[in-house]
């Protein structure tokens, strides 16, 4: 299993506080290698490269807070890292992150005016507010308060301390706020300016006076447990104390109207709409009913008391939602109260309506939960539209309109870890006819809910970013064997379509049991929901590598137990026998026995398929290490795949290997180990400590006893006189040159497939290459028969292979990539690339060379006669080691035409840099990831044009973009209402317009300036003759082509190009009329 | 402006005719050609190269140029300098010998050569009869065993000094750790500390250990013309790792004790004060080989062709290459005269007077001669 630590550390870093990359880094090679120089070469990079962090897609890390507003539809998740982000309609995102990583604990958005209030587990709030600057919403902090930690904050009046605030009510449409503490005091703020309201504390004595004695009985009320606001009425409060008292409040005259003098620990309260009932619910798995418009005060008894899951012990329900129905039949949702002893441990929400009740099993904890139901004060009912519940790990929405109450497939906040993510591969410009055949297969695998197709109901905002000019498949292998497909075109990461591979092995744990297990109980009714599932039938069947040709939608997916399977994309559902080889890439080598796992057995007999991609052809390699390397040429039917041991040619048409080579070096015991899991590789680290003590103890024995001791008191002396305050064990890294014996040397770290010349430079046919962590590279010329006329018919002859080169590479790293550059120095197109015109076609006529990357070097080599062109030597002169390489090909921002193909390289200290091709001139340097985040570099991803992904949590992928113009990066807008007086109270350093204007291309965005004299200081830029409402700014759009709507914002701009861009006159003027009248009745931010 | 005639000694030639009968071995090609040169006007050296293929219409085969001395001893002509040198010998004449490359027999060259002068030319023309003793070829970049040294003596502050360890053929490791620590510098502000790379051990017979060059808790600066400042533990020792064929550190030693003291930097700082670098002090400039230029030779791949037979890469770019070995074999030579010159003077009897220039092209492969047109055989 793949180990992600826990508690990782936020890596994220903003658009706005990250450009330091950009200018400091770029040039950091000028100099000696006389790159810096050239002025004009200096701005073509520029036009080229920039660096941005742009979008994290998944699922927040770690959540602990939910909120959600109602007007704008809008919902925020906060994190035990501090990061805000709040989410709208499919695109609409922002991110925040407070400056101390503290756990967010409680959300609240004052409903319609894009702005959020959060209590942090250090006891401070922060307002943040969505602002618009640029034409596209950011959020912002705008100010933060932190409770005093002195008891008494005016000192004389010897008030309770603000310490330890436990909930958080907005009131009075957010321009206040009552802050409950574990002492039982209710402080009030104001909210724009986060101060205190001194005069308004409400203590726990003021309250104990209207309860009666016998309650009282010198006990305290404990924390405040809750607050509730009335829907009509501002100024009442709904106050429940922690011992089981309920009040509520009337602040304006400061007094209580009623109490409920409540025995039991409480866990959280809910003031139905119209204010007759409240709900109550406690620690002992009870809810009780109380009605707040009749009987006497204060109440002793509630009108209805029920553990729902009684009558032995329950668990707390910790929270509980009433929502009124027009037919009457209310809902009441709660989480938690399960009975202690049976089924304590599991993660449930209950929603009872009438007489169905369903509990909602989840895999991981409840964090929050809210209902989507009107909240305007005119509507007598709450109709609840749909249920969202945070969980640990994934958000699940329920929809309460359509019988049986069905889940909502989620658009984003995708959980990437429903089983820990193993590998990924992205796949750029994905053809329309693939696209179509992959979702709709993923539509089979789960129907959409027929009449709620577009019921998500949290759809605020607007997304502005246009549709991505070209599709991008994002492919992730996971522990349980499946890969699952991302549509990665956009800010939203969707999934498409999962492929399950488990089920063509036989595993230890049948799946048929837990069903029966589930139909054994119907008591409580529970109901499976969500698909977080971190538990992995077998780990054999985890997988490793992923290889897709989009044109034939032919697949390769590799996996830890050596098995190698080839799919093929079928639309119809299908019975079918998998053809079974294995191939033994130790060749018969002598002294080597495999202490590993056992190969999976596969299911033999015709299987059935889905519609989806379905297995053609199984090759599983011997011994079963896990294959660590895989490539796929579609057009000439042979897949390559390569382990710890060796590498292997198939022939998936013919169903027939062709070639293995065994790679293992003679004293390359480890290597049949079996696969590195923790405990093997403590072993290895004990083997490896003990060898180096014989190794020490062996030259130890040459040396004179005299002559050491003489030594050591010397390096004693030194050491004295050395500075004082080095450590007492400095860290020690010792240093000698790479040795061939190195452990796990024949392990095969790429495989590539090309059509060039290996042989002699007249000519050029198929190729194989393959290089091992020693630094050797294999090159095989490839005798493929001519496919037979008629295509599907499998040619008649075999496939023959050649070793025609062997380079050792004198450094020994280990190669992580090759690739063949053609006569102009170009990366040879993908299989089916050129044929199909879809690529410019290789120039066979110029020599070929071929890119070797190592883990240490760059190289290129000229072909057929290998001899060094040129090199880079990374690791000698920068110290650093690559990770991860791609070539990438870079557009200008200034021209759409000018293009040049790059290698991209990410390294072991988190850096991203970019070379030349095939000058190998280093170009950019960016800081990218932490280089303590292991996890993150190695799980690393570089698309075609530019871009990347990488994880920073094991449920989230960071993207960003090394092109300058090709960014996918959330843009959006929000239609907010800030109330008359409200003024912008961010004391934002303008550091952020940086995003824009350094990328993308510039579109336009009305925007009003809000009335109350804080207008956005970009208006004030903008050279435009109508009023500062009409305001142009640049938008990035995430697309290669979308040149069309280039406008520069620093040249004049005038009312009527706004209006050609808006597309029709009308639209914009009623947009501007719209806006006076905004503007005269109150503040708008925005229109479009 | 005198034109000396260069011309064949006979007596050599005598000699040559003794040796091959008393040998009694098959015959085998040498020949004798005679010209004049401008002793004045001796040109440059690859005109001359091109005269004597000329001269012996051997226009694309590689041949070693050599020369007999005052002293009796055969030495090379391989570039401008040598060959003025040998002109300027000429008394008047210049006794040239030639070998083919491929089958040069570089112990030929040196001290007491062409005294023993049977010795020689059995040497020279007899391959075969001097392989059971193999000298230690000198003369040819390739045939220099590197070893480690201080370098850069005169350009470095004498607080610092820079070590290459060679790490040739040896199966020695280079033996050395390093860790993190704190430097002391002076700055405007005052002494301030500063992380920096310290030797913290050595390994019992490494190479760090017998070349005595490093020492424990001398300060690394840097790492083949790299500075190390601002770089992490890992990144420098990956750096080392990578450079590890001909590492090349300079280093702050601990001791400065043994610092050497050069009148005309004596003014910089004491030499006692160890943990201090003046910022005054100019930063070491970069070492003389570049780096990307001085790994031509260290780090050739090798591909094996389907034939199976090794062979190390070559570089692709000619002209670059071409310069870089002419370079690298005058500096040889260089020093393999300094090496020698001087310490035969003394013994050896000067040669006898009026030799003249002969050419000599020892061509055991007869096919390739023959069809040359060029080949007597004897």
């Amino acid at each position: 299993m793949q180990e992600f630590p826990r508690g990782w550390g936020r890596r994220r870093a903003f658009p706005t506080d990250h450009p330091a990359g950009t200018g400091a880094w770029r040039g950091r090679y000028s100099g000696p290698l006389g790159q810096g120089a050239d002025p004009q070469r200096e701005k073509l990079k520029q036009e080229l490269f920039a660096f941005h962090k742009t979008v994290e897609h998944g699922f927040p890390n770690q959540p602990s807070a939910l909120a959600f507003d109602p007007e704008l539809r809008i919902m925020a998740i906060g994190t035990r890292s501090g990061a805000v982000k709040i989410y709208g309609a499919p695109g609409v995102e922002f991110t925040g992150l407070h400056r101390d990583a503290a756990t967010v604990t409680q959300m609240h958005f004052l409903p319609g005016q894009g702005r959020v209030l959060t209590l942090l587990d250090d006891d401070s709030l922060h307002l943040w507010e969505i602002v618009h600057h640029d034409g596209c919403a950011h959020l912002e902090e705008a100010i933060h308060f932190q409770a005093p930690s002195r008891p008494g904050f005016d000192g004389a009046s010897g008030l309770p301390s603000l310490a330890h605030i436990t909930v958080v009510l907005l009131v009075a449409a957010g321009d206040m706020a009552a802050l409950g503490t574990e002492g039982g005091s209710i402080f009030f703020l104001d909210v724009p300016t986060l101060t205190l309201l001194e005069g308004q504390t409400l203590g726990p004595d003021e309250v104990l006076r209207s309860v009666p004695d016998d309650y009282r009985c010198g006990k305290a009320l404990g924390p405040v447990e809750s607050l509730q606001g009335h829907l009509r009425d501002p100024t009442k409060i709904l106050i429940g104390y922690s011992r089981g008292l309920l009040v509520i409040w009337n602040q304006a005259a400061r007094c209580a109207e009623r109490i409920f003098l409540g025995n039991q620990q409480l866990e959280s309260v809910c003031w139905e709409r119209s204010g007759h009932t409240v709900v109550s619910s406690h620690s002992d798995g009870s809810y009780a009913i109380w009605a707040a418009d009749t009987g006497d005060s204060p109440t002793a008894q509630p009108t209805v008391a029920t553990t729902p899951y009684g009558p032995f012990p329950c668990k707390a329900i910790n929270k509980v939602l009433w929502r009124s129905c027009a037919s009457g039949e209310h809902f009441v949702i709660f989480s938690g109260g399960m009975p202690r002893a049976s089924y304590g441990d599991r993660h449930c929400v209950s929603v009872l309506q009438a007489e169905t009740l369903v509990t909602l099993d989840f895999t991981s904890r409840v964090i929050d939960f809210f209902t989507v139901h009107s909240t305007r004060p005119e509507d007598e009912f709450d109709e609840p539209q749909a249920l969202a519940v945070l969980l640990e790990e994934e958000l699940v929405v329920l929809d309460l309109q359509t019988p049986g109450w069905p889940a909502v497939p989620a658009p984003y906040l995708a959980p990437l870890h429903s089983s820990a993510i193993t590998c990924s591969a992205h796949v750029a410009n994905v053809p329309a006819k693939l696209w179509a055949r992959i979702v709709s297969a993923g539509e089979q695998q789960s129907p959409q809910p027929a009449s709620g197709a577009s019921s998500w109901p949290i759809t605020g905002g607007r997304n502005l970013a246009q549709e991505p000019s070209q599709r991008g498949l994002l492919l992730t292998g996971h522990e349980d064997g499946t890969v699952r497909f991302w549509d990665a075109s956009g800010v939203a990461l969707r999934p498409l379509y999962k492929l399950c591979t488990a089920g063509l092995f036989q595993t230890d744990c049948e799946h048929a049991d837990s069903l029966a297990q589930a139909a054994e109980d119907d008591w409580p009714p529970f109901r499976k929901v969500g698909c977080f599932d971190p538990y992995s039938d077998d780990p054999r069947l985890g997988v490793q590598k992923v290889a897709l040709c989009k044109y034939t939608a032919q697949m390769v997916v590799a996996g830890t137990a050596g098995q190698v399977l080839v799919l093929e994309l079928s639309d119809t559902p299908a019975e079918q026998t998998v053809g079974v080889a294995s191939l033994d890439l130790l060749q018969d080598r002598e002294g080597f026995t495999w202490k590993g796992h056992e190969r999976l057995s596969p299911r033999l007999g015709p299987l059935p398929w889905p519609a989806g991609f379905q297995p053609r052809a199984l090759v599983q390699c011997l011994p079963p290490a896990a294959v660590t390397a895989v490539t796929l040429h579609a057009e000439w039917g042979l897949v390559a795949f390569g382990t710890s041991h060796g590498f292997g040619l198939f022939d998936y048409l013919r169903r027939s290997p062709v070639l293995a080579r065994c790679t293992l070096h003679p004293s390359d015991s480890l290597a049949m180990e079996g696969p590195l899991s923790r405990v093997k590789s403590l072993k290895k680290s004990l083997r490896q400590s003990f060898r180096r003590i014989r190794k020490s103890r062996a030259s130890g024995k040459k040396r004179t006893v005299a002559g050491s001791k003489l030594q050591e008191a010397n390096a004693q002396l030194a050491e004295q006189a050395g500075p004082q305050d080095v450590e007492v064990t400095p860290v020690q890294r010792r240093i000698e040159p790479r040795s061939a014996d190195d452990s796990l040397s024949g392990v095969v770290r790429c495989l590539y497939f090309a059509d060039t010349f290996l042989r002699d430079a007249a000519h050029h046919g198929p190729t194989m290459w393959a290089g091992t962590n020693s630094g050797s590279v294999f090159a095989y010329a490839l005798e493929v028969p001519a496919a037979v006329a008629g295509g599907e018919k499998r040619p008649e002859r075999a496939v023959e292979a050649v070793l025609g080169k062997e380079v050792q590479l004198m450094h020994r790293a280990p190669v992580v990539a090759i690739a063949v550059l053609d006569g102009r120095g170009r990366p040879l197109p993908e299989p089916y690339e050129a044929s199909r015109d879809l690529a410019q076609a290789p120039d066979m006529q110029g020599g070929h060379a071929v890119l070797i990357a190592s883990e240490e070097q760059f190289k290129v080599f000229t072909l057929p006669k290998v001899s060094a062109k040129t090199k880079f030597k990374l690791t000698a002169h920068e110290g650093c080691r690559v990770r991860k390489v791609a070539l990438a090909t870079f557009a200008s921002v200034a021209c759409e035409d000018y293009t040049e193909t790059c290698l991209a390289c990410l390294t072991n200290l988190g850096d991203v840099h970019v070379f030349s091709v095939p000058g190998l001139r280093p170009q950019v340097h960016y800081a990218c990831i932490r280089k303590e985040d292991i996890s993150g570099i190695a799980s690393c991803v570089f698309t075609r044009h530019g871009q990347g992904f990488y994880l920073i949590s094991p449920s989230e992928f960071e993207r960003f973009s090394l092109s300058a113009r090709n960014i996918t990066e959330p843009l959006c807008s929000l239609d907010v209402r800030w109330p008359r007086g409200a003024t912008h109270i961010s004391h934002r350093s303008r550091e952020s317009p940086k995003l824009s204007q350094a990328n993308g291309t510039p579109g336009i965005i009305l925007a009003p300036q809000s009335c109350d004299g804080s207008p956005d200081p970009i208006c004030k830029e903008a050279d435009t003759p109508e009023p500062p409402e009409a305001m142009l700014s640049p938008m990035s759009i995430d697309s290669a082509t979308s040149a069309d709507t280039t406008l520069d914002t620093t040249g004049d701009m005038t009312v009527e190009d706004v209006k050609d861009f808006l597309g029709s006159s009308e639209e914009s003027e009623k947009n501007l009329r719209n806006l006076s009248e905004e503007e005269a009745r109150a503040c708008a931010i925005l229109i479009k | 402006v005198r034109r000396e005639d260069c011309c064949q000694h006979l007596d050599s030639r005598q000699d040559l005719f003794e040796l091959t009968h008393s040998a009694g071995q098959s015959p085998f090609g040498a020949e004798f050609r005679r010209f004049s040169l401008e002793r004045s006007k001796p040109g440059k050296f690859e005109e001359f190269y091109g005269l004597l293929q000329h001269v012996h219409k051997i226009p694309n085969v590689d041949v070693l140029v050599g020369y007999a001395d005052i002293h009796g001893d055969l030495l090379p002509i391989n570039n401008d300098d040598n060959y003025h040198k040998a002109v300027s010998t000429a008394n008047p004449l210049l006794r040239i010998f030639i070998q083919k490359k491929e089958e040069a027999d570089y112990s030929a060259f040196g001290t007491d050569t062409l005294i023993k002068k049977k010795n020689v030319l059995t040497n020279v023309l007899r391959p075969d009869n001097h392989r059971k003793k193999p000298h230690i070829v000198i003369s040819l970049p390739q045939d220099f065993r590197p070893v480690s040294s201080i370098i850069d003596v005169d350009i470095l502050p004498e607080t610092h000094r820079r070590v290459r360890l060679y790490k040739y053929g040896t199966e020695k490791p280079l033996g050395f750790y390093i860790r993190d620590g704190a430097s002391v510098r002076v700055t405007p502000h005052g002494l301030e500390k500063v992380p920096g790379i310290f030797i913290s051990r050595l390994v019992p017979g490494g190479l760090a250990q017998s070349t005595g060059l490093l020492a424990v808790n001398d300060e690394v600066l840097e790492v083949n013309g790299i500075e190390v400042s601002g770089k992490s533990l890992d990144q420098v020792t990956d750096m080392m790792i990578a450079n590890s064929r001909n590492l090349i550190i300079t280093v702050r030693p601990a001791n400065q004790r043994n610092n050497v003291v050069r009148n005309s930097r004596t003014s910089g700082s004491s030499g006692q004060s160890t943990d201090t670098s003046l910022p005054s002090c100019a930063p070491p400039p970069e070492p003389s080989l570049e780096p990307g230029e001085d790994d031509s030779d260290d780090d050739e791949d090798i591909v094996i062709e389907d034939s199976g037979e090794p062979r190390q890469i070559p570089r692709a770019a000619p002209s670059a290459e071409s310069l870089q070995s002419l370079t690298q074999v005058e500096l040889s030579f260089e020093s393999g005269q300094n090496g020698f010159i001087p310490a035969n003077e003394v013994s050896l009897p000067p040669v006898a007077s009026g030799a003249g220039t002969e050419f000599e092209t020892r061509a055991p492969d007869q096919k390739l001669l023959e069809e040359d047109g060029t080949v007597i055989t004897l």
